[in-house]
C-alpha cells in the first residue's frame, strides 16, 4: 500500500473532498477541505511537528483529541493545537521549535459571557450520552448535550466493526459508526434536546455553572443535573524510548485512520491485547496498514477471543506473555524490541526480538474521565455518570447504562415518569460482563446438507446470530446473551448468521452439491486487500493454523450484507468445517530485524509534557515523598498542558513498584481548566 | 523539660524559611503541619513575585533581605529556584494614580530603593504592545523580581532537613496547653510536644490557633484567584500591576516567569471572606477582560490552569510579627496579607533574632511595622 491517504476502504465511504493548499514551513502542501491540520500534515508525510523547548525532543501527534499539546504548531503566527484546528486555504503553518513567539495583537473585543439554563447537561455525546438524551427527550426534559467533536457519536464514529451485545438492546450486528448515526438522528429529531458540537466542557465551577467553549465562544451553562458521559482516557506505558514520536494510543490512531482517512503508518506494532488493541489492529489492516505484531503481557489476550482470533487468522502474530522492552529510534520510532516476561512481569533474558515499525500503538487500558463528576459533587450539583465515565466496558454496555441513567434522571426531575424496569438492571449487568469461560471445540458431525459452523468458543455478551436466523435454528444454550450459540435445526443457507457475526466466526458448509468437496462460505471485510475468483488463498483454522491453499470460486458482494463480503471456496470435507478465514498478511511482514539496534534511548519518560523521567520521580519517592503535589512542585510533573492526564497513573505505578501503599499517597490536586484555552476567549462572549 | 528549642506551627511561606534560619543557627526545631508536605496551603498558590518596593521600613527591610536570599540561592546551594530580576511596574492611567505613585517613590527613594518613573514610550519598550491610551507613565523597579514558590520552598525545606530540622506532616494541632502563662504543650491529633519557644506561623489558621491560647489575632483570610498560561518566548519584562479599581475587582497583576509562562491574579472587590478554595466561574471572565483590554497581546495566550488561595489579611494590611506579651514563649508570625512568600526568607532570619534575642537597631525599627499591639488603624499604600 502506498500513499498517506486512504483511497479505498472496505467499510468507510471515501467522499470526494475539495483540495486546498496551505504552507508548511514555507512549502506548499495540499490538504482536503475541512480536515484538521495534523491530518493534513500526516497526509503529506509530516510526522514531526516541532521540537520540545526543554530537551529538543521531537513532538508529534499523541492524543489527537485536543487534550495535550504535543501536536502544537504555529498557525499564521499563533501557537495552536494542530489536531483541533481546521486547515484553511493559504494558511501558513510552521513547526514549533522551542518556545513559540506570541504575536502582537491589535485591540481585542470585550463582552460579557452568555449564560444558559437547562434541566440536564450531558457532557459527552457518545453512546452513553446520546442514549441518555433520547430517554430525557422522550420525557420532555430540557437537555443539552455538549461534545468536543464536530459530530456526536463519540468513539462510535471510529468503530467500523459490527457490534457485540444484544440486538434488541444495543444494535448488535450493526457497525459502530452506523449506530452513532442512528442515535444522533433520534436525538436531532427531539425538540427537547439541544446539541452543542465543537464544545469542550472546561470545568464545573463551585457556583454551579459549567464553563463550555462552544465553537470557540466561551459560555456558561447552569444545569439542575449533570450526566457525566465524557468517556475514558487511555493509559500510557513506561519503557525506554517511550517518548519518541510515533508512539501513541488507539484513540489517536483510529481518529487518523477512520475519521480522517489518513494512513499515519505503514508498519504498525501494537502493545496490548485487550479489545481496544485487537480492534485497532483489525482497523489497521482494513486501512491497508501492515500490522507487524501485537504484544500482550498476560498469558492470553484480555480482549474477546473472537477479536484475537480474527487478527491472528489474517496473519498478525500475537505475542502473549511478552512486553515492550524499548522503542528505538532517533526522533521517530524506527523499531521496537519486545521480550518474553516471567510471572513477575520481569523480562526473560535472551528472548528479545526486534521488529521494524514506524508507529507503536499503546492500548494498555482505559480509565474513566471522572473529573466532571468530582467537580459537580464539590459544587453540590446532582451528578450521575454513564458509559466509560462510569465504568470501563464495551459501547454496547455504555448505550444501555446511558439509557438507564437517562430514565433515572427523568424520574428525578419528574416523579411521574415510569419506574425503570428491573429487567434493565439485569441486562446492564450482562452487557458489561467481561468475557467468561472458553470452551473446547465441538466438531459438528453432520456431513450432509448445508449448515453453519460456529467458531465461537468463549462466553461473551453477544447474540445477534441467534436472533437473525429465519428458521430459529441458532440459539443460546442457557443465558440468552452470554452463553455460546449452538446450531440445531434446519439451515436454509441464507448466510445471515455469517454476515451479522461481529467476530466473523461463523461459516457455512454446504454438502448439497458435493459431499467430497463441500463449499465453504467465509465472511470477509478487508476488501482493500482484494480477493477474486480463482485466487489461491491460504486457509486457516480458528487460531490461524494453516490448513492449505484453496481456490476461490465466488466472491459475493451483496448490498444487504452491509459491506461484509462472502468468499466461497471448495475444500476437502475433512478440512472444510475447520476453515474460518484465510491469511492476507504475508509472514515476511512480521520478520524479526537482524541487524544491530542503534539509537537506544535509556530514558523512560513519565511526564511527556514537562519531560520528567521515571528516574527523577523514583529518586523523590526513595527520598520519602508521598505527596504527589510535592513531586509536582519539584519536578513540574503534571504541570504541563495535558494536566496530568497521562503521568498520574505512571507515578502511581512507581509508588506501587517501590512497595508504597497507594492509600498513603496524597493525590494530585486537580484544578480548572480541562484543556488550555486562549485568554481572549474568556474576555469576549459574543465573538 | 523541652524536647525542642522551637516548635513552629505551619510549614508554609513563613514557617519553612524560619525553620531554615533557626536550624542553621543549630537550634533544634520541630515543624507541625496538617498537610502532606511543605507549602501545600497558600505558599503554592503564590504567583512568585518578590519586591522590596513597599511603603514602610519594616516590609522594605525584610524584603530586601529576602531578595538577597532568593537571588543568591543558586550560587550558594546549587538548586535553581527560578529567580529572575524582572522588576515590578505600576503603570498610571490617571493623574491621581500618577501623583500617588510619585509620592510613594519619594519614600521609597529615602530608603535607597532602586525605583524610577518611566515615560509611556519607555514603558512600551518594556511591555511591547501594552495599551498606551491614557498612559501617564509607570514606576519601574528593576531590582525586584520573581522566583518559583514551589521550587524555593522545597529548596528551603530540604536545606533545613540538612541542618537537622524535623517535620511532622499530616498532623493537626488540636490543643495548646498553657501553664503559668506559658505554653507547656502542643497537642496534636497524633502526639504531644513541647519546646522553649513556640512560633505561630499558621497562615489561614492564625485566628483559630490564637483562640486555643485565648489570644485574639485579627487575621481574616480572603480569597483571590490566580492562573498560569502556556509558556512562550519572553515578550515582556516586569511584573505589571494595574491598581485601578473597577466594579467587581480591585487590582490585578501579571508577569512572565522564568519558564515563559504568564501568571496572573486578581483581587475581588468586595473581598470574598473565607477559606473555600474551590474555583468559581467569575474569575476568568473578570480578569481576562481587564488583562486583554490593558494588554491585547495576551488574548492569544492559552490559559493552562487556575486556582484559588487566600490572603490572611489584617485590618491594616501589615503582618503581625512579634513576641506575645501574654504568653512570653510564643512568637506570632501571622497575617502576611498575601506577602508571606516574598517576606518569608527575610522574616525567618528576623524571627530567629527574636528567638535568640540578638536585635539590631534596624530590627527594632522593622518590628514596629509588624507590632502585634499596634492599633491597626493605618493602611498600606498600593499593597
Amino acid at each position: 500500500m502506498s500513499g498517506n491517504r486512504i483511497e479505498e476502504h472496505p467499510i468507510l465511504p471515501i467522499a470526494d473532498r475539495e483540495e486546498i493548499n496551505f504552507y508548511w514551513n514555507g512549502k506548499r502542501f495540499a490538504a482536503k477541505k475541512g480536515e484538521v491540520i495534523s491530518s493534513a500534515l500526516f497526509a503529506n508525510g509530516i510526522k514531526i511537528f516541532g521540537h520540545h523547548h526543554k530537551d529538543g525532543s521531537a513532538q508529534g501527534i499523541f492524543c489527537a483529541n485536543g487534550q495535550c499539546a504535543k501536536c502544537a504548531v504555529i498557525v499564521d503566527g499563533i501557537p495552536l493545537k494542530s489536531c483541533m484546528t481546521i486547515v484553511k486555504p493559504g494558511m501558513k503553518v510552521e513547526s514549533v521549535e522551542g518556545l513559540p513567539k506570541l504575536p502582537q495583537t491589535e485591540k481585542h473585543e470585550i463582552s460579557d459571557i452568555e449564560e444558559f439554563e437547562y434541566d440536564v447537561l450531558i457532557i459527552g455525546g457518545g453512546p452513553a450520552g446520546l442514549s441518555a438524551a433520547i430517554q430525557l427527550g422522550e420525557h420532555n426534559i430540557k437537555t443539552l448535550i455538549v461534545d468536543d467533536k464536530t459530530e456526536t457519536g463519540g468513539k462510535l464514529v471510529l468503530q467500523t466493526h459490527k457490534f457485540f451485545g444484544s440486538v434488541e438492546d444495543s444494535f448488535a450486528g450493526t457497525r459502530g459508526n452506523d449506530i452513532g448515526k442512528i442515535l444522533a438522528q433520534k436525538v436531532n429529531e427531539n425538540k427537547n434536546i439541544d446539541v452543542w458540537t465543537n464544545s469542550i466542557a472546561l470545568y464545573v465551577y463551585k457556583d454551579k455553572k459549567v464553563g463550555i467553549l462552544n465553537n470557540d465562544v466561551y459560555k456558561l451553562v447552569k444545569p439542575k443535573i449533570i450526566l457525566n458521559a465524557a468517556g475514558a482516557r487511555e493509559k500510557f506505558l513506561r519503557f525506554k524510548g517511550n517518548s519518541l514520536a510515533g508512539i501513541y494510543g488507539a484513540g489517536a490512531f483510529q481518529t487518523l485512520v477512520n475519521r480522517d482517512l489518513v494512513r499515519p503508518t505503514s508498519r504498525l506494532f501494537i502493545v496490548g491485547g485487550g479489545n481496544v488493541g485487537l480492534i485497532a489492529g483489525y482497523h489497521a489492516l482494513q486501512a491497508g496498514i501492515e500490522v507487524v505484531g501485537l504484544v500482550e503481557a498476560m498469558p492470553k489476550c484480555g480482549g474477546y477471543k473472537v477479536h484475537a482470533d480474527k487478527l491472528a487468522r489474517l496473519g498478525v502474530p500475537i505475542y502473549t506473555s511478552h512486553s515492550v522492552l524499548q522503542a528505538n529510534g532517533k526522533e521517530i520510532i524506527e523499531s521496537v524490541t519486545i521480550s518474553q516476561i516471567d510471572e513477575k512481569f520481569n523480562p526473560v533474558k535472551g528472548t528479545e526480538k526486534t521488529f521494524e515499525c514506524d508507529t507503536l500503538l499503546i492500548a494498555v487500558g482505559l480509565e474513566s474521565v471522572s473529573e466532571f463528576t468530582d467537580e459537580a459533587e464539590t459544587a453540590g450539583i446532582r451528578v450521575l455518570s454513564a458509559g466509560d465515565a462510569k465504568e470501563i466496558a464495551e459501547a454496547s454496555s455504555a448505550m444501555f447504562n446511558g439509557k438507564i441513567a437517562g430514565l433515572k434522571i427523568a424520574k428525578e426531575i419528574n416523579p411521574n415518569v415510569e419506574e425503570i424496569p428491573n429487567s434493565w438492571f439485569d441486562k446492564a449487568e450482562i452487557l458489561k460482563k467481561e468475557a467468561g469461560k472458553t470452551y473446547d471445540y465441538n466438531i459438528i458431525e453432520i456431513e450432509e446438507g448445508i449448515f453453519p459452523v460456529i467458531h465461537c468458543l468463549q462466553e461473551i455478551p453477544c447474540n445477534p446470530c441467534s436472533t437473525i436466523c429465519p428458521t430459529n435454528s441458532i440459539f443460546m444454550k442457557g443465558d440468552p446473551i452470554m452463553d455460546l450459540p449452538v446450531y440445531e435445526g434446519r439451515c436454509i443457507g441464507c448466510g445471515k448468521c455469517v454476515t451479522i457475526c461481529p467476530g466473523l466466526a461463523i461459516t457455512l458448509v454446504d454438502f448439497r452439491k458435493d459431499i467430497v468437496f463441500p463449499t465453504v462460505t467465509l465472511p470477509y471485510e478487508v476488501s482493500n486487500h482484494k480477493i477474486s475468483i480463482d485466487d489461491e488463498i491460504l486457509c486457516v483454522d480458528i487460531d490461524g493454523m494453516e490448513l492449505g491453499m484453496f481456490a476461490v470460486i465466488q466472491v459475493l458482494d451483496v448490498k444487504a450484507n452491509n459491506r461484509t463480503q462472502l468468499i466461497k471456496l471448495k475444500a476437502p470435507k475433512n478440512i472444510a468445517k475447520k476453515i474460518v478465514s484465510f491469511q492476507i498478511q504475508k509472514a515476511e511482514v512480521s520478520k524479526q530485524k537482524e541487524t544491530e539496534i542503534q539509537n537506544i534511548s535509556d530514558e523512560e519518560m513519565v511526564c511527556l509534557c514537562e519531560r520528567v523521567t521515571a528516574k527523577e520521580i523514583l529518586d523523590l519517592i526513595r527520598k520519602g515523598i508521598t505527596d504527589m503535589n510535592q513531586i509536582k512542585a519539584i519536578t513540574r510533573t503534571g504541570m504541563g498542558p495535558c494536566g496530568a492526564k497521562s503521568c498520574d497513573n505512571l507515578i502511581m505505578q512507581l509508588f506501587r513498584q517501590e512497595g508504597i501503599l497507594l492509600d498513603r499517597v496524597e493525590p494530585n490536586t486537580r484544578r480548572p481548566i480541562f484543556v488550555e484555552v486562549p485568554l481572549g476567549k474568556f474576555a469576549d462572549g459574543k465573538k | 523539660m523541652s524536647n525542642y528549642d522551637v516548635i513552629i506551627i505551619g510549614a508554609g511561606s513563613v514557617g519553612v524559611p524560619t525553620t531554615l534560619a533557626l536550624s542553621e543557627k543549630k537550634l533544634k526545631v520541630l515543624v507541625i503541619d496538617s498537610k502532606s508536605s511543605a507549602g501545600q496551603e497558600n505558599n503554592k498558590k503564590a504567583i512568585g513575585g518578590i519586591r522590596a518596593t513597599h511603603s514602610d521600613f519594616g516590609k522594605i527591610k525584610v524584603s530586601q533581605r529576602s531578595i538577597e536570599i532568593f537571588s543568591t540561592w543558586k550560587e550558594k546551594y546549587g538548586d535553581d529556584i527560578g529567580w529572575m530580576a524582572n522588576g515590578y511596574s505600576f503603570p498610571a492611567y490617571n493623574n491621581e494614580d500618577e501623583k500617588k505613585l510619585k509620592d510613594l517613590m519619594k519614600i521609597q527613594h529615602s530608603f535607597g530603593l532602586n525605583i524610577k518613573w518611566i515615560s509611556p514610550e519607555e514603558y512600551e519598550k518594556l511591555v511591547p504592545g501594552i495599551n498606551i491610551d491614557g498612559l501617564r507613565g509607570s514606576t519601574y523597579s528593576p531590582d525586584d523580581g520573581s522566583a518559583s514558590p514551589l521550587l524555593a520552598l522545597n529548596a528551603f525545606y530540604y536545606k533545613s532537613l540538612d541542618y537537622g530540622a524535623e517535620y511532622k506532616f499530616n498532623e493537626s494541632v488540636i490543643n495548646i496547653e498553657l501553664k503559668d502563662n506559658k505554653i507547656s504543650q502542643i497537642v496534636t491529633d497524633k502526639g504531644q510536644y513541647s519546646a522553649d519557644t513556640i512560633i505561630n506561623a499558621s497562615g489561614n489558621n492564625a485566628k483559630e490557633i490564637g483562640e486555643m491560647m485565648e489570644i485574639d489575632l485579627p487575621v481574616i483570610p480572603d480569597s483571590h484567584e490566580g492562573a498560569i498560561t502556556e509558556p512562550v518566548e519572553r515578550f515582556f519584562e516586569p511584573m505589571v500591576v494595574d491598581t485601578r479599581p473597577i466594579k467587581g475587582s480591585a487590582n490585578y497583576y501579571f508577569y512572565q516567569n522564568n519558564e515563559g509562562q504568564v501568571i496572573f491574579c486578581i483581587t475581588p472587590s468586595p473581598s470574598i471572606i473565607g477559606t473555600d478554595s474551590d474555583s468559581t466561574s467569575e474569575f476568568l471572565p473578570q480578569v481576562a477582560k481587564r488583562m486583554v483590554e490593558l494588554y491585547p497581546r495576551l488574548a492569544n495566550l492559552k490559559v493552562r490552569r487556575t486556582w484559588r488561595g487566600q490572603y490572611p489579611m489584617t485590618p491594616d494590611g501589615f503582618p503581625i510579627v512579634g513576641r506575645s506579651k501574654e504568653i512570653p514563649n510564643l512568637i506570632n508570625a501571622v497575617g502576611m496579607c498575601g506577602q508571606g512568600y516574598m517576606l518569608g526568607p527575610g522574616l525567618g532570619e528576623l524571627i530567629t533574632r527574636i528567638v535568640t534575642n540578638e536585635f539590631s537597631d534596624d530590627d527594632i525599627r522593622a518590628l514596629k511595622s509588624f507590632d502585634p499591639y499596634r492599633d491597626f488603624s493605618g493602611m498600606e499604600q498600593f499593597k
